[in-house]
């Protein structure tokens, strides 16, 4: 036990020698938080419209304004012709072009139906949907409007009034979802990258084995290199809930003991990878492009971005093995939607055993190393 | 000026990075495992929406709009339910996605001049998903209503919608570009940082400083065989994106490929900087990674789109390479433009290479400390 705390000490001070090393660790995070968070959304603001108008009629200009009206869309252009959108288009000034025909009020009057056409730069893909769906409830609005105008003896409403809500998360703040996803990104980036240096970098320098022939035990080594780090990231993540509280104001509903528990599991199953990845390879270059090839897969498949309810049924198997998407989903109910320690039980538990195979095979990696 | 030494030392660096197989071949793997990976995994859309019904008095026209979702191949009812109470445990669990709540009489209601109400509840705590099947669920409503309408005589527009450039909307059209951006960075910005910095740690920097070769020389024979490895690296995943996926190429593959060299001299001279200011591998490491993963990931537009993201944050944008490199690297592909529309952002990746460039070589001192 004396030889363990000797150890972590070392290993502190070795850490914290390294001032610019301290400052990265713990302001990246910060800075990272601030930015990032906000950036994670597919809201459309507003859309810089091209309208073709070829009816040039009472009942067209009206659609244009109602559709300028709803400040979702932006006229930047007009003419009779094509052409001219879909240069703009081409170059990104234009991200919706609506053209009209002629004939579109005659047709509106004589048959009581007409038609336009929507051209969306579909180039950013989830935003030219929600696009659409806003055009099309705005020229829906429209026709009821027309259609009061015309036979005024028929209802003025439309017949379904739909109301929407949205459960625990109301006013659909992005940033209320992404913050805690995007914090245990930061923390498992930290944690396992310079877990996963540090034991080939002694390597690199010849100091294992030095440390090899003295009488320290495999586990007591491993604890020594794991146990700052375990500390270190909870420091961050204290620093990101800080943030996250007083910076964001994001609602933190369930209980932050819990957060704090579910953390600590977690820690070991991320250092646990990095450990393992240490013991691995043989150049510090090795560990980083090993850590970074599995982060990647780790952030990129983990629900923070793309729904794992999207992905193909094979990756969402693939998913369930990654532990990044547990605590992102723990995270998640306990912040977001208050669950409890019997709602969680069972993601946690599932950490807890990514943590020991984790470690137990590092442990085993590295014995056989030595022997 | 030598230009023998440093061929000779080019022709070192190349040794050194071929005699380590195992990083190579992590190199040279990684991006084609990546692009293969992420093109399946990766999608934004919405396929599969869990609806629960509260239905309290069926009638025709409900069990009709019932139906009208069962029929639209996106929704799927998993419960139906005589009252609201029910669908609180069932979004805790997260087994539903959408909630329908239907008031009773909605078929009366939807013959007399009052309007009929119906509640459309979602789990929004993914707000962006959330919004999706919103929107979906408004669209299953709208046809509905606009049947609806044309039977009593009501005025019908009907919207004829065109989805440009990617008419079904494919994640992997618009990922493919973001995922090269996205590992050319890795490769290049990490390599050189890591590749400078560990001369520096092993002592092997000082020889370099006292041998005929002057420090702009270093840096070129440093940076040219990532060039090779990173445009290496554009074929495979250009190929794999190709051959696999199918994504489209309208635009000229020779612009394509130029720009990608350009954009991995742009991240190569980011390595050389960073390496030039920290003096561990472990801290340019660290810096490479916190200065490209994730704001190549976000700021990017390669998920999200930068015309999305709140005003203050899209000006912070354009300082992000991978994101000019995507503007052109979807133009070209899925639009087929050139040059001509696209000298804006070529000019600014040339300037920003250039700008790197230059800061790296500036701090890049010919002595040690």
């Amino acid at each position: 036990m004396r030889t363990l705390r000797f150890l972590v000490r070392k290993e502190f001070l070795q850490i914290f020698r390294d001032r610019f090393m301290v400052a990265q660790m713990l302001l990246m995070p910060i800075i990272q938080l601030l930015l990032l968070s906000s950036a994670a959304t597919f809201e459309v603001k507003t859309a810089a419209m091209y309208v073709v108008d070829r009816d040039h009629s009472e009942t067209s200009r009206g659609l244009v304004d109602r559709l300028q009206a709803s400040r979702r869309f932006m006229v930047v252009g007009a003419s009779a012709s094509t052409e001219p959108g879909n240069e703009m288009m081409l170059a990104r000034k234009v991200g919706v072009i609506l053209s009209i025909p002629a004939d579109f009020e005659r047709d509106i009057v004589r048959t009581r139906s007409g038609s336009v056409q929507l051209i969306i730069n579909a180039e950013d893909g989830a935003a030219a949907g929600v696009t659409q769906s806003y055009a099309a409830q705005i020229i829906a609005a429209y026709a009821n409007e027309l259609g009061a105008q015309l036979t005024p003896l028929v209802r003025a409403t439309p017949p379904i009034q739909v109301h929407a809500r949205g459960w625990y998360n109301p006013e659909l703040n992005y940033r209320d979802y992404m913050v805690p996803g995007i914090l245990v990104q930061l923390v498992t980036v930290i944690g396992t990258l310079m877990t996963a240096m540090n034991i080939v970098r002694e390597k690199e320098l010849g100091t294992l084995d030095q440390l090899s022939v003295t009488p320290l035990s495999q586990s007591v080594f491993m604890a020594a290199k794991l146990i700052p780090f375990w500390v270190i990231a909870l420091v961050e993540l204290t620093l990101g809930l800080l943030v996250a509280r007083f910076v964001f104001h994001i609602p933190m509903l369930g209980s932050i003991t819990l957060v704090y528990f579910a953390a600590a599991v977690y820690l070991f199953a991320a250092l646990g990878v990095g450990l393992f990845i240490s013991t691995l390879v043989e150049t510090q270059q090795q560990a980083m492009f090993v850590t970074f090839f599995i982060i990647m897969v780790y952030l990129l498949m983990s629900g923070l971005f793309t729904p794992v309810r999207s992905m193909p049924e094979w990756a969402q198997w693939m998913a369930q093995l990654n532990p990044v998407k547990h605590f992102i989903a723990i995270m998640r109910s306990i912040l977001l939607k208050g669950a409890g320690p019997a709602d969680v039980a069972a993601p946690i538990g599932v950490l807890g055993v990514f943590g020991v195979v984790f470690l137990t095979l590092a442990v085993r990696q590295y014995g056989r190393r030595i022997g | 000026m030598n230009i023998n030494a440093l061929r000779a030392f080019v022709i070192k660096e190349f040794h050194h990075i071929l005699r380590d197989r195992q990083t190579l071949t992590i190199l040279l793997l990684m991006p084609l495992v990546q692009v293969v990976l992420f093109g399946f995994a990766l999608r934004s859309d919405v396929r599969d929406i869990r609806l629960a019904v509260v239905d309290p008095m069926p009638d025709h026209a409900t069990m009709d709009l019932r139906a009208r979702f069962v029929g639209s191949a996106r929704f799927r009812i998993v419960e139906v339910f005589k009252t609201p109470d029910a669908i609180e445990p069932l979004f805790r669990r997260g087994s539903a996605d959408v909630a329908l709540v239907f008031e009773p009489g909605f078929a009366n209601d939807l013959e007399s001049t009052e309007p009929a109400h119906l509640l459309v509840a979602i789990d929004a705590s993914d707000p962006n998903t959330g919004t999706t099947y919103l929107n979906y669920t408004r669209a299953v409503i709208q046809a509905y209503q606009s049947e609806l309408n044309a039977r009593s005589n009501q005025v019908r527009i009907a919207t004829q919608t065109r989805m440009r450039f990617n008419p079904t909307l494919e994640s992997v059209n618009l990922f493919v570009p973001g995922l090269i951006a996205l590992v050319l960075v890795l490769v290049s910005a990490l390599m050189t940082a890591i590749s400078l910095s560990r001369e520096k740690e092993r002592g092997t920097m000082e020889v370099l400083l006292v041998s005929p070769l002057r420090p702009q020389q270093i840096i070129v024979g440093k940076v040219l065989p990532y060039l090779v490895l990173a445009f290496a690296n554009v074929l495979t995943a250009l190929l794999a994106a190709w051959a696999i996926f199918h994504v489209p190429f309208r635009g000229s593959i020779a612009l394509l490929l130029s720009e990608s060299i350009l954009y991995t001299l742009v991240s190569l001279a980011l390595g050389v900087l960073v390496a030039a200011r920290t003096s561990s591998q472990r801290a340019a490491m660290l810096t490479a990674l916190l200065a490209t993963m994730l704001p190549s990931a976000l700021l990017s537009g390669m998920i999200f789109p930068v015309a999305s993201m709140p005003g203050w944050l899209q000006p912070v944008t354009n300082i992000v390479p991978a994101k000019w490199f995507i503007v052109i690297a979807r133009g070209i592909m899925l639009k087929g433009v050139g040059l001509a529309i696209l000298w804006r952002e070529t000019l600014i990746l040339s300037a920003m290479a250039l700008l790197l460039l230059a800061a790296a070589m500036r701090s890049f001192k010919p002595r040690l400390d």
